[in-house]
């Protein structure tokens, strides 16, 4: 609006508030440095030699960058099976997950029957029990199945997403019922209906509930680490909560920083990529 | 039955009632199972074991409202929710204000505007454990980057998470990045939804920047600044992983908050039926407050 600069009516007014607009800019800049500077240290710190990290000097570059504690870390802990197990158990998890909450989505919002209510106020109500209130209780159930230590018994337990089925409804809400009706018309049966019509109308839904699915999965603690003993079992974030007390390395800080930058990469990549629906989605979940 | 033939007032269309009697309970079946299974089932179990003396499960003896009896007179309890009070006082107002002030500096035409919104967000997407590993590196005593910058500077270091007194600090500091993007996308969207006319029209009448931000925008955005507050509430007295990474609730007792104290009676002090009771306090501190925001939510949607 104000680059115009042809305007000699007020070239004053022009000229401060452009120099007001870089000012803030620099401010700004500056504010988003120090707000990134965690996870650039943490790359800084994985690719920096271990006598020069264990010291106290400052410094914002390595003198001799090097991948040493990457290599050591990825030849003394199963990292590439964390990552392995992370990743099937956030891409199956979300894939299962992301189904179980259209299903759940479509029938609360498109459809009437008996017990709707209360099963939709039972699942909200579920948002604000913290996991650490059932973790002994859900431990027992998952164990009676047998799955203690199977990638299993992190998928199925948290298949269950109420913010998931919450976001897919809100969505389906807006689906028009018009559209259903014309393909029940056309004497389209249950099933048809949903995956031919009702489906095809849910992309942008599923886009957000892949994300953030995968994110959460992904970036999951607590209840990974009760329900994983063994090393090879773990996820990454429980991987890397095991290396912090581990006296193995020469170098433990640069190993658990580079375990750190392995853990955030994957999330950094789907961020950079779909940044819209991630911010989308994010933002979803607090909106409604 | 009869019921369903009835004209609706949902706004459902007429032709809904046609549908096959089995067909929701088919697509919301799997939900319902594994809510069964793993969330309802649970919880029924933690309130039993709250009524129950038990160091681990199964073997339990009934003992009435014995642990709600000591709730009342421990010390610790008390300690831990002064600790979740600070911690909530400390974060979410600090989160809330910086993410505003970001979302509007960054709802005007800047040059960088869009890299700049992606880096303020980007800490959001880290893992809690992550972000409890990078800060413990960095506020590290001996060779954290934090000390020896203050030493660069000619400053003695600080004793960040080592000392009861700066421990707590730190993690709110800590909290607060990882929460000042969510806060500022939430914000952004609803500067976003003010008509522009409305600031044009302020502006030729007159206004100046900081009375059309008292005067206009804060008042519009009121009912976003309500849902936020009863979220990063319910964020902040549900944050565990951070602080179990860098301090554990030390040192000493001072980072502990209620949700650690629950995590440490079960695992530490293995106190099942204790933990369950302290639990089932945690919730209903998070029913109330999400009460509040549904009421919120509900004042904002009459207010638009």
């Amino acid at each position: 609006m104000t680059t115009t600069t042809a305007q000699p009516a007020q070239p004053l007014r022009e000229r401060r508030s452009r120099r007001r607009r870089w000012l803030l800019t620099a401010v700004l800049t500056a504010v988003a440095m120090l707000v990134v500077f965690p996870l650039y240290w943490m790359v800084v710190s994985a690719l920096t030699p271990g006598g020069q990290s264990q010291s106290s000097e400052f410094y914002l570059w390595p003198a001799a960058p090097t991948t040493e504690n990457f290599s050591e870390v990825f030849a003394q802990q199963p990292v590439w099976r964390w990552l392995g197990n992370s990743f099937f158990v956030a891409s199956v998890g979300t894939a299962l997950s992301v189904c179980v909450s259209l299903g759940a989505g479509y029938a609360l919002a498109k459809f009437r029957f008996r017990g709707r209510g209360l099963l939709y106020a039972a699942f909200l109500v579920t948002i604000m029990i913290p996991i650490q209130v059932t973790l002994v209780p859900a431990f027992l159930v998952t164990a009676r199945l047998g799955l203690v230590d199977s990638p299993w018994a992190v998928i199925l337990p948290t298949l269950f997403d109420v913010v998931g089925i919450f976001i897919a409804r809100q969505f389906l809400l807006g689906v028009p019922d018009a559209l259903i009706e014309a393909a029940r018309l056309d004497g389209a049966g249950e099933l048809r209906t949903f995956f031919r019509v009702v489906l095809p109308t849910c992309w942008p839904l599923v886009g957000v509930l892949v994300i953030l699915g995968f994110m959460n999965r992904w970036n999951d603690f607590l209840w990974p680490l009760v329900v994983l003993q063994g090393n090879e079992s773990l996820t990454v974030p429980v991987g890397l909560s095991t290396l912090t007390n581990s006296p193995a390395f020469t170098s433990p800080w640069g190993a658990v920083m580079a375990v750190a930058t392995v853990a955030v990469v994957p999330l950094l990549v789907v961020f950079l990529v779909f940044q819209r629906t991630f911010v989308q989605g994010i933002a979803s979940t607090g909106i409604k | 039955m009869s019921r369903l033939d009835e004209p609706r007032k949902d706004g459902l269309g007429r032709g809904t009632r046609r549908r096959a009697r089995w067909a929701p309970y088919v697509f919301v079946g799997p939900a319902g199972l594994l809510f069964l299974a793993f969330s309802l089932l649970p919880i029924v179990i933690a309130v039993a074991l709250s009524f129950q003396d038990t160091a681990t499960l199964g073997d339990g003896e009934w003992v009435g409202t014995a642990n709600y009896r000591t709730m009342l007179g421990d010390p610790l309890l008390r300690t831990a929710l002064l600790n979740t009070l600070v911690f909530t006082i400390g974060t979410v107002p600090t989160a809330m204000a910086i993410g505003l002030a970001l979302a509007v500096a960054l709802n005007r035409p800047l040059p960088g505007r869009g890299l700049l919104r992606a880096l303020f967000f980007v800490p959001m997407i880290a893992a809690g454990v992550v972000v409890g590993v990078i800060m413990s590196w960095i506020f590290n005593p001996d060779y954290g980057v934090a000390n020896n910058a203050l030493a660069a500077l000619g400053l003695g270091g600080l004793p960040w998470l080592t000392s009861p007194s700066t421990a707590m600090i730190t993690l709110i500091g800590v909290v607060v990045w990882t929460r000042i993007g969510f806060c500022m996308v939430i914000y952004l969207g609803a500067l976003q939804s003010i008509p522009a006319e409305l600031r044009e029209a302020a502006a030729i009448d007159g206004a100046s920047g900081w009375q059309r931000f008292r005067r206009l925008t804060v008042p519009m955005l009121a009912p976003t600044t309500s849902i936020l507050l009863i979220l990063n509430v319910v964020f902040s007295l549900q944050a565990f992983d951070v602080i179990y990474v860098m301090t554990g609730g030390g040192p000493g007792f001072s980072t502990t908050v209620l949700i650690q104290y629950v995590f440490r009676s079960a695992f530490a002090d293995a106190r099942m039926g204790y933990a369950a009771a302290l639990g089932l306090l945690l919730v209903v501190i998070l029913l109330v407050f999400t009460l509040l925001r549904q009421r919120a939510t509900k004042r904002a949607e009459e207010l638009l």
